[in-house]
């Protein structure tokens, strides 16, 4: 059990408060005991290190838009709230850099750097960034978005890190700067770990300039078609920002929309371009699906009462045959696998259906896939039953290295305990 | 040298060549001796023993022979890195993976090359080219380095301010691990699930293991390319235009600056014909969709001439590219036209510190009697500080690597980082306690310990004291790099 006054006496210095923990303060169903919401690098640093030395279980928690991604840990003693680590450090106009603390919410820091004609090219889905996903959030579930397809995806984008491990150890790699290969990357391995090696605090990432012009090119097709249309707009010269399908559970058609960026008439021109490519039109405004995962709006975000959420990955002549494996799996298994994102090969699914189904759903998908090298599907939001049916994470490569990193960086398994792969 | 190691190497030998056949394994002095540097060749040490691997079996079997008598191991690609990463260890086996070149699977419908380590950078643009297709990390050393070469060391070039690095362009590799197991991490598809090991992987100057294959990104040729060269009296003028073309929101494929002396330098070496009188020269290149290409192209000769440049070349063709960036890309052997010896510095500021930098550069130079060309990647920062000298000169070795740390101070007081893309290796593990904390390397190197427990990757690069990796109390992790370079054999 907690020894709430002596973290509380821990944070006393730093700054910061211990409260015991609401009905609210739970991770993906699991109720923690104590709730800390330390103010500076230092304060988490102190309450890491005497929860661990405590043997508690810690887990970092932003904004909580993706809280129930991941399998549930194993316990949760304490939440480390980083909500009250929220300055912008630094912006850099000039050096298209931005330096934050892990608290602060992604569109405050793109209002900032808005101001300066500049973005951090994170594509977050639009509820997540409503309900104030964290720049720690965002780095933990390792975010990528439409434009990733040119930009790359948050991993691409991170310049340093400063993470506070279990042991409140505060440790640095990268830096500020866009070209640095001094030392081990270390953000990219933070980047996509839930929270699992340690606890970040700040990062810096490179910024792009905002485009001032865009249009969007999209058609609609049989599923095949849609798939063969936007590889054809990925291997044109006509640089697209982003190709993005959305499928709709059930259907046997999609639609697919280009993205253009760029300046004046000069965006107009390739537009139209992509459009003859995809046989379909020219619109100013997105789609209202644009960036956003399937099925948001209906599910509730909490215990997958509104389906499964899965990553899906594939190759980019592999999209189509996940797209066809979609539809196969509805047919077969009597589910709705909705699939949407960008066709350079990551998407997301929203499957819905009994938890048996819903498991062979996932396998069907699995199959689309040759090997896992060619493209795997990861659960990121399911419910108890349907976690007790399945492999949520499939086969991961390198995964006793993975274990490896996990036993040096947290030996004693205080940090999210059995929520990452392969039970880590 | 202890007794102990080198009868362990007399082991490992004797088990190399039972297992890999002896026209495999080099023993001969004279033909080690081949491999006693790298591109940075201040540093020289004899390897212990060389083996010419032609596949990950031999690779596998040599790091798993290394292991069970705990003998390091240093992989070598082309040999062309500038940081001394492929140094070898004198009581060590030199895995050379040279001959193991062949491009497996250049996939262009998904875009992606499955490669050998040793394939060259060029050769992989040269075999996809035809289809429409490029590998976009370009080193200067293109033409002669290795793509594994370019994974251990996560290499830029001059394009990656638009592209990125080698680290944004690996999707999958196959790894030799420390204990000789074979890893499959990654493939065609994109985010493997788990930890991002390839972003841990990728430069880190193969002290976690050695990489027997990479899947890689291929680019899609821009529809147009379009280069120009501006001069400008100083170089002032010619950062305040590249902070210009920045600010106007334009990211060029590549903004390289040369200053006076770099200029003198090529002009002797390749007589690229630049513009007379220049106190800088900015090689700016566009590419992309060729409307957009033209609006830009217009605005950075707008703002070149802004700026003060009194003179802007448009490459008419590729033949006048290629003369463009002949001067850029020979500049750093053309020095030696100038200068009988010179250090490379590379280190890197933040952009907007430029002109500031570039003048305390140049104080340091002139208090200490040293001169300095500057070649660089201006639209990133990354600053290649020519410090030239005649070694001949009593104190003249002395002085220029007091400017080029110098220079490397310079760089961390603006918030920069000491290297830039051509890697810590030997040569500045000395220089991480001055940009990281003993609790940053601790931390990268309980990392490292996870891939290495034995510490026999590599040993002496990247890290300036070694880290004794928990259960193994009190074994011998091998000396500071220095320290061994001093006890090794030096010609």
């Amino acid at each position: 059990m907690a020894d709430l006054q002596r973290l509380e006496d821990a944070l006393k210095q730093a700054g910061g408060q211990v409260t015991v923990a609401g009905p609210a303060d739970t991770v993906d169903g699991v109720p923690a005991a104590a709730v800390a919401r330390p103010t500076s690098a230092d304060g988490v640093a102190a309450v890491l290190r005497e929860a661990t030395a405590q043997g508690l279980v810690t887990v970092a928690r932003g904004a909580a838009t993706a809280l129930d991604w991941g399998a549930p840990p194993e316990r949760v003693d304490l939440i480390l709230d980083t909500t009250g680590l929220h300055r912008l450090v630094e912006h850099g106009a000039g050096d298209l850099v931005v330096v934050a603390e892990a608290g602060l919410p992604v569109a405050e820091l793109s209002e900032t750097v808005r101001a300066a004609a500049q973005e951090l090219v994170v594509d977050l889905p639009p509820e997540r960034l409503a309900a104030g996903s964290t720049v720690g959030g965002a780095l933990s579930t390792g975010a990528s978005g439409p434009r990733r397809l040119q930009r790359g995806a948050l991993r691409d984008l991170v310049l340093g890190a400063t993470v506070v491990l279990a042991d409140g150890t505060t440790a640095s790699s990268g830096g500020k700067v866009v070209k640095n290969v001094a030392g081990y990357d270390l953000a990219k391995l933070l980047t996509g770990a839930y929270g699992t090696l340690g606890v970040v605090v700040r990062a810096a990432f490179r910024l792009h300039p905002a485009r001032p012009d865009r249009a969007y090119a999209v058609a609609t097709g049989r599923l095949a078609d849609v798939a063969a249309r936007a590889r054809d707009v990925v291997a044109s010269q006509l640089a697209p920002a982003a190709v993005e399908i959305d499928r709709p559970a059930g259907s046997d058609v999609a639609e697919v929309a280009v993205l253009i960026e760029g300046t004046g008439s000069a965006v107009g021109q390739r537009a139209a371009a992509v459009a003859e490519l995809l046989g379909g039109r020219v619109q100013a405004e997105a789609p209202r699906w644009w960036a956003a995962l399937p099925g948001a709006g209906v599910s509730t975000g909490s215990t997958g009462g509104g389906g499964t959420c899965a990553k899906a990955t594939a190759t980019l002549t592999g999209v189509a045959g996940l797209l066809a494996a979609a539809r196969d799996a509805e047919q077969r298994y009597g589910v709705g696998v909705a699939l949407r994102g960008s066709a350079a090969g990551v998407l997301h699914a929203l499957v819905t259906g009994t938890p048996e189904a819903t498991a062979a759903a996932v396998g069907h998908l699995r199959g689309a896939a040759t090997h896992p090298r060619d493209g795997t599907v990861t659960v990121l939001r399911a419910s108890r039953e349907v976690r007790a049916e399945l492999d949520a994470w499939g086969p991961v490569g390198g995964l006793d290295l993975m274990r490896a990193v996990k036993r040096q960086l947290d030996p004693g398994r205080n940090l999210a305990p059995g929520r990452f792969v392969g039970g880590i | 040298m202890s007794g102990n190691a080198s009868a362990a190497l007399d082991v490992v030998i004797g088990e190399l060549v039972d297992e890999l056949g002896p026209e495999r394994v080099i023993t001969d002095r004279q033909r080690r001796r081949t491999y006693e540097c790298d591109g940075l060749a201040a540093y020289r040490v004899i390897p212990g023993v060389v083996v010419l691997a032609r596949g990950s079996d031999d690779v596998a079997t040599a790091v798993r022979a290394c292991a069970r008598h705990s003998v390091p191991f240093v992989a070598r690609g082309s040999g062309t890195g500038l940081s001394g990463g492929a140094l070898p260890h004198s009581e060590g086996v030199l895995v050379v993976l040279s001959q193991m070149r062949s491009i497996r699977d250049a996939d262009v419908d998904d875009q992606r090359a499955v490669v050998d380590p040793g394939v060259i950078n060029l050769q992989l643009t040269a075999a996809t080219s035809p289809d429409g297709y490029y590998f976009a990390p370009d080193p200067s050393s293109q033409s002669v380095c290795s793509i594994g070469g370019n994974v251990a060391e996560n290499s830029g070039g001059a394009h990656c301010l638009k592209y990125g690095f080698t680290t944004n362009h690996v999707t999958g590799v196959d790894l030799v691990t420390p204990a000789g197991e074979q890893v499959e991490i990654g493939g065609k598809a994109p985010d493997p699930p788990g930890y991002d090991l390839l972003g841990a992987l990728v430069g880190s100057e193969g002290t976690l293991g050695i990489v027997t294959s990479a899947t890689v990104r291929l680019t899609r040729l821009p529809q147009e390319v379009r280069t120009l060269l501006a001069a400008f009296r100083s170089m002032d003028d010619a950062g305040a235009a590249t902070s210009a073309i920045i600010a106007a929101g334009v990211i060029p494929a590549a903004i390289e600056m040369m200053d006076a002396l770099a200029i003198e330098a090529a002009e002797a070496a390749v007589h690229c014909n630049y513009p007379a009188g220049a106190g800088a020269v900015l090689v700016v290149e566009l590419d992309g969709p060729s409307p957009d290409v033209a609006g830009e192209f217009d605005d950075v000769v707008r703002l070149c001439e802004a700026a003060g440049s009194f003179e802007v070349r448009v490459a008419a063709d590729d033949d006048e590219r290629a003369l463009i960036w002949k001067g850029r890309k020979s500049a750093f052997a053309a020095v030696g036209r100038i200068s009988p010896d010179y250090i490379v510095q590379d280190g890197v500021i933040p952009r907007t510190a430029l002109p500031l930098v570039l003048r305390q550069i140049a104080a340091l130079g002139e208090s200490a009697g040293v001169r300095v060309a500057n070649v660089f990647h201006a639209g990133d920062g990354n600053l290649h500080p020519l410090v030239l000298f005649d070694g001949s000169v009593e104190g003249a070795v002395d002085r220029a690597e007091e400017v080029a740390g110098g220079i490397l101070d310079l760089c961390l007081e603006h918030g920069g980082s000491i290297t830039g893309e051509h890697g810590v290796g030997a040569d500045k593990a000395k220089h991480m306690p001055r940009m990281f904390t003993a609790d940053d390397l601790e931390t990268m190197q309980a990392v490292r310990c996870a891939f290495d427990p034995e510490g026999i990757a590599n040993p002496g690069k990247v890290f300036p004291t070694p880290r004794l990796c928990g259960e193994q109390p009190g074994r011998h992790r091998g000396a500071h790099p220095l320290a061994e370079s001093g006890v090794a054999e030096v010609f």
